[in-house]
């Protein structure tokens, strides 16, 4: 069985509109981004969150009212299965750091609740109390967002100089830095889709978009490993040919492995529950990109880059195909 | 190669056993009631807190607190030693944590202080002379971060010890990288309130001589001795009536404590004479004798028992005391309980701040750890059955390899003692992503070589070679990838990052190893002129 049946498509040819698509998109999603902010979760803003179960589907208007300050603050809004009952208050802030008094704006938030006529109890749910207590409070001081901030950058950075280096070595430096940038690409534009959506930035997410980068390098790594093979085997032709038969190859696996990994990334986020809605959403919008980057960006940079190189000496051959074949056997 | 195949096939066999032993049959035999012997869940996978319920509270050490203790400490045993050699200074104060300073040095005594500063400081201390008489001790780099680092380890350990005594099961409690932070998880437990106070408690209980007080007022105290405490006394505040109702007030106190909380062996909750809560402690063998000592010689003075800087109560001493004592201080049981519980465990050598805490409750975690192995099996049922019917028979290869993937990494994460959180169940799902392009890969070249006109067997031998070389690169690049994200991620982001790397490993074994023996396993049966795949 196949997908396709011997394709031939030249996708090099569409390099140029491919590239300034993407451009288009990371450049919509960098203004949206800089005009509206990209919502950080809770863990890097710092802030209190606090998960309510009630008896009935909570009113969530009348929560906000009679929280603190009418609410102004808090976003309010029902979580997990509606049919769970459940409630998330956030609010920006929290309780002082020293002592024990970081969770005094989550206690307020229980005591608001209580006198506005909302008996919420101020401990956890258990099974003997099922309903009308917390089932879930998380409360983040103002410190440790920067701190996760600079170790998540820190993570990215490290793991594409880690991975540039590797392909430099087992392939070309132009292949490294193809596979970069298309990794690069895929990360800006999952971030602006997460802007569009205006999914926060939370912990889930960062694990989500740091997976990214390891599938969009994957993917690349297996049609550049065609490319490498295909320059020993079509010595005669010039690279662009190449690198379209290479991805014209890998097409029916590129879609195959492109189409269940989705599968699994959508069962994540319909069946994942609430807490992973963010780790799919940023999935699914990765592995479609990354895909995408492998067929149209990374082998494109590629082209682009060996296409600047100075053609070296040259003879009979017409230039592009020397060059190929030069590669080729230095590889 | 027949005879290697039946090693080969016995590996495989014996491999897929023993980590279904490990990983699976636990999880199976706790959901069916199955036996379940101790052997076996040994090593059981644990399940993290986002799934369990539980507390986790992240805390920074105030270190700085451990280096005032140390120059305090340090400036204190000058003050006596320059008086027991006659040397009249000035005032003796600690600026920063890491300096203490002496005033009024008398030139013509100006050797002589040198001298006896060394023998107490030098160790620890370079001393640094300023003008008029002025002298600076600064703690040196090395002994700074030493007693920094100590002051963390020593936390951990005390905390270890607290968390052990409310009989928390499997508590987590680990430095972070960058030092001060210390990260306590704590599983099932869902009063943080309660863990806040019995944590954070610093316990730092001291035995001190009242000098005056008590008295409402600190200035009618202070008065006393003209506006100008002597440098060895301090004023520290207590309240009208024991264990702190009533008006605040206020006592004079000798600096030096000469009996402190590292000197008890034991506490337990009791009941004083009036049958009132109290604790109980006895003394270690060398605390003894200086308990004896302090209270032999001050026999009708007032002796504070200071907890955390606050007097808890002032008895008067009777009469000699040696080996036991009580502390009673308007206790309820439960605080009783609770001190006693952090005297047994040993001070905190600094104080801790809250940077952040969640909470997990048990029906929440439910919820997350059904939702996500729910979405699991949806996932991996689609994969398998797109193979099956995309790759017809081989397709079968695949889901041997899948699923032996999926029970080779259960069991290794099992054996290495990896906590299950939801990132991590994400983990495998990405897992399950890799094996399956592994397989799709191997497939989809050995259909190409069998259009090439290549015979089946040949067909699969390269397949399974040429794609092998693509597969090291991928999987190096992921691992390079997981390696930055344990190196600086976080606790879920570290789980994630771990299942990851192991699934990395385990699928090269079953999609290549596995995999092929299987094909090599048909191909010796029968002589197949077609493959179906």
């Amino acid at each position: 069985m196949h997908i396709f049946k011997n394709p031939n498509f030249d996708f090099v040819r569409w390099k140029w509109q491919a590239i300034g698509l993407s451009w288009l998109i990371i450049l919509a999603g960098a203004g949206y981004i800089w005009k509206n902010g990209l919502p950080r979760g809770v863990e890097f803003s710092g802030g209190t969150i606090v998960i309510l179960k009630f008896d009935r589907a909570p009113d969530l208007d009348r929560i906000r009212t009679a929280l603190p300050g009418g609410g102004a603050d808090a976003i309010v809004q029902s979580y997990g299965d509606p049919a769970s009952n459940q409630a998330m208050v956030r609010v920006h802030s929290a309780g002082a750091e020293a002592g024990a008094s970081l969770s005094s704006t989550a206690d307020a938030v229980v005591a608001a609740l209580n006198r506005a006529g909302m008996p919420i109890s101020s401990s956890m749910c258990t099974a003997q109390h099922p309903l009308n207590c917390i089932t879930g409070r998380e409360i983040v001081g103002p410190t440790v967002g920067k701190e996760l901030e600079r170790r998540g950058l820190l993570a990215t950075v490290f793991a594409l100089a880690g991975i540039l280096l590797y392909i430099a070595f087992r392939f070309q430096f132009s292949f490294a830095v193809g596979a970069v940038v298309a990794t690069i690409h895929d990360l800006l534009i999952t971030l602006a889709f997460l802007a569009f959506f205006r999914y926060e930035m939370s912990l889930n997410v960062i694990a989500a978009l740091l997976t990214i980068t390891g599938y969009s390098m994957n993917d690349t790594i297996v049609i550049y490993d065609r490319i490498r093979e295909n320059m020993r085997s079509m010595r005669r032709d010039n690279l662009a040919t190449i690198v379209n038969a290479a991805v014209n190859q890998m097409l029916d696996r590129t879609m195959i492995t492109g189409g269940l990994t989705m599968l699994s990334v959508i069962a994540l986020y319909f069946f994942g529950g609430e807490v992973l809605k963010g780790f799919a959403f940023t999935m699914i919008v990765g592995i479609i990109t990354g895909t995408y980057s492998s067929v149209f960006i990374a082998a494109a940079i590629v082209l682009i880059w060996q296409g600047r190189a100075p053609a070296k000496a040259a003879p009979a051959a017409p230039a592009a195909t020397s060059k190929a074949g030069k590669r080729a056997r230095a590889s | 190669m027949y005879k290697n195949l039946r090693w080969k096939t016995l590996t495989i066999v014996a491999v897929l056993a023993v980590f279904f032993t490990i990983g699976v049959y636990p999880l199976l035999a706790e959901r069916f009631h199955l036996p379940n012997p101790d052997w076996v869940k040994a090593n059981h996978l644990k399940l993290g807190l986002d799934l369990k319920g539980g507390v986790q509270l992240q805390l920074r050490v105030n270190t700085d607190d451990a280096l005032r203790i140390t120059s305090t400490g340090v400036s204190e045993q000058l003050r006596d030693s320059l008086k027991t050699a006659g040397i009249n200074v000035g005032a003796i104060t600690v600026p920063t944590p890491q300096t203490f300073r002496v005033e009024g040095v008398p030139p013509d005594r100006d050797a002589a202080f040198r001298t006896a500063a060394d023998e107490v400081s030098s160790t620890q201390y370079d001393r640094n002379p300023l003008p008029n008489g002025l002298y600076e001790f600064r703690l040196k780099p090395i002994v700074e971060r030493d007693i920094r680092d100590q002051a963390v380890d020593q936390t951990i350990q005390t905390i270890d010890r607290r968390v052990n005594e409310l009989g928390v099961t499997e508590p987590s409690i680990s430095r972070q990288s960058n030092g001060e932070e210390v990260l306590i998880q704590l599983p099932g437990v869902t009063d943080v309130a309660h863990a806040k106070e019995i944590i954070g408690k610093t316990a730092q209980l001291e035995f001190k001589l009242v000098e005056a007080g008590p008295n409402a007022s600190k200035e009618d105290l202070l008065k006393q001795y003209n506006g100008q405490l002597p440098g060895d006394m301090e004023v520290v505040p207590g309240s009208s009536e024991r264990g702190g109702g009533g008006e605040p007030v206020y006592y004079v106190v000798r600096k030096i404590a000469p009996v402190t909380g590292q000197d008890l062996r034991a506490a337990k909750p009791g009941l004083d004479e009036n049958n009132q809560p109290a604790v109980h402690f006895e003394l270690k063998s060398q605390g003894a004798p200086k308990f004896g000592k302090l209270s032999g010689e001050n026999i009708g003075r007032y002796l504070a028992i200071v907890l955390d800087n606050r007097v808890i109560s002032a008895p008067r001493l009777d009469g000699r005391i040696t080996d036991q004592g009580r502390i009673s201080g308007g206790f309820t049981a439960e605080s009783a309980n609770d001190l006693a519980l952090t005297l047994r465990s040993g001070a905190l050598p600094a104080s801790l701040t809250s940077l952040s805490e969640s909470v997990v409750g048990p029906t929440l975690g439910a919820d997350s750890i059904r939702a996500g192995v729910t979405a699991s099996i949806v996932g991996l049922l689609l994969i398998l059955m797109f193979m099956l019917i995309y790759y017809k028979l081989s397709g079968l290869n695949a889901i041997v390899a899948l699923v032996a993937n999926l029970v080779i990494l259960i069991g290794l994460m099992a054996y290495l003692g990896a906590t299950m959180t939801l990132p991590g169940i994400a983990g495998f799902v990405l897992t399950m992503g890799v094996g399956v392009d592994s397989n799709v890969l191997i497939f989809e070249r050995i259909k190409e070589e069998i259009a090439a006109q290549r015979g089946v067997r040949a067909a699969i031998n390269a397949g399974f070679s040429r794609v092998f070389l693509t597969l090291l690169d991928t999987h190096v690049a992921s691992l390079i990838a997981a390696a930055f994200l344990f190196q600086f991620g976080t606790g879920p982001i570290r789980g994630f990052a771990t299942t990851l790397s192991v699934g990395l490993f385990v699928n090269l074994f079953t999609s290549i190893f596995v995999s092929k023996t299987i094909f090599e396993l048909e191909l010796s049966k029968r002589q197949m002129p077609a493959l179906s795949i």
